[in-house]
């Protein structure tokens, strides 16, 4: 790899997710603030151990969930009690034949939530991105697999290369290497 | 006393049977798992491909067929309007939903063996809609005509009855199935990541890092993802009680005897998740035997799925008894004619077909020997796959032949076309599931780490420095 390229950060590999449960642990409490865990599937716990709250995914579902249903109202009740009323089935454009129309009311609702659930979940991933300096690193394919990293980036205002690197030792990381953008 | 000295309760022997047997390695679920999408194409691939794919075909030859010459073509006349189409249609949806309930309902109530069987199951879902989404299409006879479903104006100016249950059904089923796939495509991300990191061609290395969507397994991305998928199953989860339900108004809200009835949407809802774990099971005991994932998919995972299935059996026996209870302490003579139609009359043979299917065969699933013995279990899901269509035809057809005027009662029966229409989206279902199962991981990877004891963060393997913090 070039020397003159800009260095993205610092990544270590940890046996185990226990391991890095633990290294998550003492990064936090390092006070590192740019920094993240790579790991095949989600830890239990591992919020908390980065010091991260809960996702606010779900308010943007909300928000969704509340467009879906305006949407509905407009989309049933325009035509069907101010454009073109029509009485069919016996059901008289009253208030009192309102349930009639909640099935689609209930229906756009999910719909619009899931699609915002999604978008939201792309949007504060910052996904797709298919290029990332991470993949620059060989064994950091392993990440989908069995690996378990953890990675400081250098834009960390506590981040220096030899100091982070014996931090990162210290905490049992293995093959400790510089990642390159 | 000294918190110390307190001894733990003595109590039963409580501990769980692993969800993953012989303590596999997370590298041995990824190996195992990838290796059946990057392997060569296996010999039976290619016969049974060979088999479905022209069996597909012919299905849509005789929805062409159908649609140029007109739906005179069927065998389905006034009074009976309805029978082969709409029967299929319910029979497909209902399949669809056991992959649902499996991915949304047991992931709310944390039934953590659920991993191991869910993938595939959502697959199964969206291509089960598929093949029921070609029904209501082509029965309106005029194809090109089939945008009056939609939701907009006609050339008068005049709006669909949103009021009506089969607009309800049009809304209930799109997003039924644009809602699987989002669940289905999140949930399939991190798997497709794997398969990007694992890739050894570029054309692999292109097409899986694209729709991996540059996945990095992060923990911030983690966090993020796995309330989306709380919230996805948590809107999942209604939604597949709501689709079966407007399925069972279409038939519900009208005043046909044998119809009109208010224990039509929990009774179709049971019946559909109990015709989808069978469908579930039919797909599943073969492509582990297949591949030999007796490790993932173990017996236990057949024993709970036989368990829903004898459950919902249950319901659904119980939905049959009840009908007929209420047909005879609710007075109506139209109503009590019907059942007995249904029971004695021209279509007895399916009643009795179904009864046998669907309440008798999966009793035996009370004992465990027959949980246990895989062939047992297979023959009872082929009843039970039969009986649900069964089901949905008695319901159908049994009401609409003979209506209030006995001088228009029609005994129905199908032509080649509806028949071969049908068989044929057994073709398309079958050849998606294949070419699924060539492309894609049919077991959520990530998942079943998931429940792997090396995924927990306080677990310690055996000759492992032991850690002193906390």
């Amino acid at each position: 790899m070039p020397e003159y390229r800009k260095i993205h950060g610092l990544g270590a590999e940890f046996p185990t997710a226990a391991a890095l449960f633990h290294a998550a642990e003492k990064t936090r409490d390092k006070g590192f603030k740019r920094w993240d865990v790579h790991s095949p599937f989600p830890i239990h716990g591992m919020d908390q151990a980065m010091g991260l709250g809960k996702s606010w995914l779900s308010a943007v579902v909300l928000l969704g969930g509340l467009t879906g249903l305006f949407t509905a109202v407009v989309l049933e009740g325009y035509p069907s009690l101010i454009e073109y009323p029509v009485v069919v089935h016996g059901k008289p454009v009253t208030w009192a034949t309102v349930p009639a129309f909640f099935p689609i009311f209930f229906e756009l609702t999910i719909l619009f939530s899931a699609f915002s659930a999604v978008g939201a979940l792309l949007v504060f991933n910052q996904l797709p991105k298919w290029y990332h300096p991470l993949f620059n690193w060989e064994r950091f394919t392993r990440v989908t697999d069995d690996g378990f990293f953890l990675v400081i980036e250098a834009r960390d205002p506590k981040f220096s290369e030899a100091s982070t690197r014996q931090f990162l030792e210290e905490i049992g990381g293995m093959h400790v290497t510089l990642v390159h953008d | 006393m000294s918190a110390a000295t307190i001894e733990p309760p003595p109590g039963p022997n409580v501990e769980r049977v692993p969800l993953i047997l012989n303590e596999r390695r997370l590298s041995w679920v990824t190996d195992r798992i990838s290796g059946i999408v990057e392997d060569r194409t296996p010999f039976w691939w290619w016969v049974a491909f060979l088999v479905t794919s022209p069996i597909a075909l012919i299905g849509l030859f005789c929805i062409g067929y159908q649609i140029s010459t007109g739906v005179g073509v069927w065998g389905e006349n006034i009074p009976v309007g309805w029978a082969w189409d709409i029967t299929n249609f319910v029979f497909w949806i209902g399949i669809g939903h056991a992959g649902t309930l499996i991915s949304a309902i047991l992931f709310l109530t944390r039934q953590r063996w659920r991993t191991s069987i869910n993938r595939a199951s959502e697959a199964m879902t969206l291509f089960a809609v598929i093949c029921a989404g070609i029904f209501p299409g082509i029965h309106v006879g005029r194809f090109w005509m089939a945008w009056f479903l939609a939701p907009v104006p006609n050339q008068y100016g005049i709006w669909p009855n949103f009021r009506s249950p089969l607009l309800w059904d049009v809304f209930a089923v799109s997003t039924y199935f644009t809602v699987s796939v989002l669940f289905w495509y999140t949930g399939l991300v991190p798997d497709l990541a794997t398969l990007r990191d694992r890739a050894t061609s570029r054309v692999r290395k292109f097409f899986y890092g694209l729709f991996a969507l540059g996945w990095r397994g992060s923990n911030r991305q983690w966090r993020h993802y796995e309330m989306a998928y709380l919230l996805l199953a948590g809107l999942s989860t209604p939604l597949v009680l709501s689709v079966h339900s407007v399925v069972s108004f279409d038939f519900a809200t009208s005043v046909v005897p044998g119809w009109h009835t208010t224990i039509f949407p929990p009774y179709f809802v049971a019946g559909a998740i109990f015709g989808g774990f069978a469908m579930v099971l039919t797909i599943l005991l073969p492509a582990r035997a297949i591949y030999k994932l007796h490790d993932v998919i173990t017996p236990q995972h057949v024993d709970k799925m036989c368990k829903i299935i004898l459950l919902t059996g249950s319901i659904v026996g119980y939905a049959y008894s009840m009908e007929f209870f209420i047909a005879w302490y609710g007075g109506n003579a139209f109503e009590k004619a019907a059942f007995l139609n249904r029971a004695f009359g021209p279509y007895k043979l399916y009643y009795w077909t179904m009864i046998s299917c669907n309440v008798l065969s999966p009793q035996i699933f009370w004992f465990k020997y027959c949980r246990h013995n895989v062939f047992i279990v297979y023959f009872v899901c082929m009843c039970v796959n039969a009986g649900m269509w069964f089901e949905r035809f008695v319901i159908i057809v049994t009401s609409l032949a003979q209506d209030f005027l006995p001088s228009a009662w029609h005994v129905y029966h199908p032509t080649w076309v509806e028949i071969w229409t049908f068989v044929g989206t057994f073709g398309i279902f079958l050849s998606l599931f294949l070419i699924f199962m060539r492309y894609l991981p049919m077991i959520a990877m990530s998942e079943v780490k998931i429940v792997s004891p090396f995924a927990d963060p306080h677990h310690h393997p055996p000759g492992a420095q032991e850690e002193t913090h906390h």
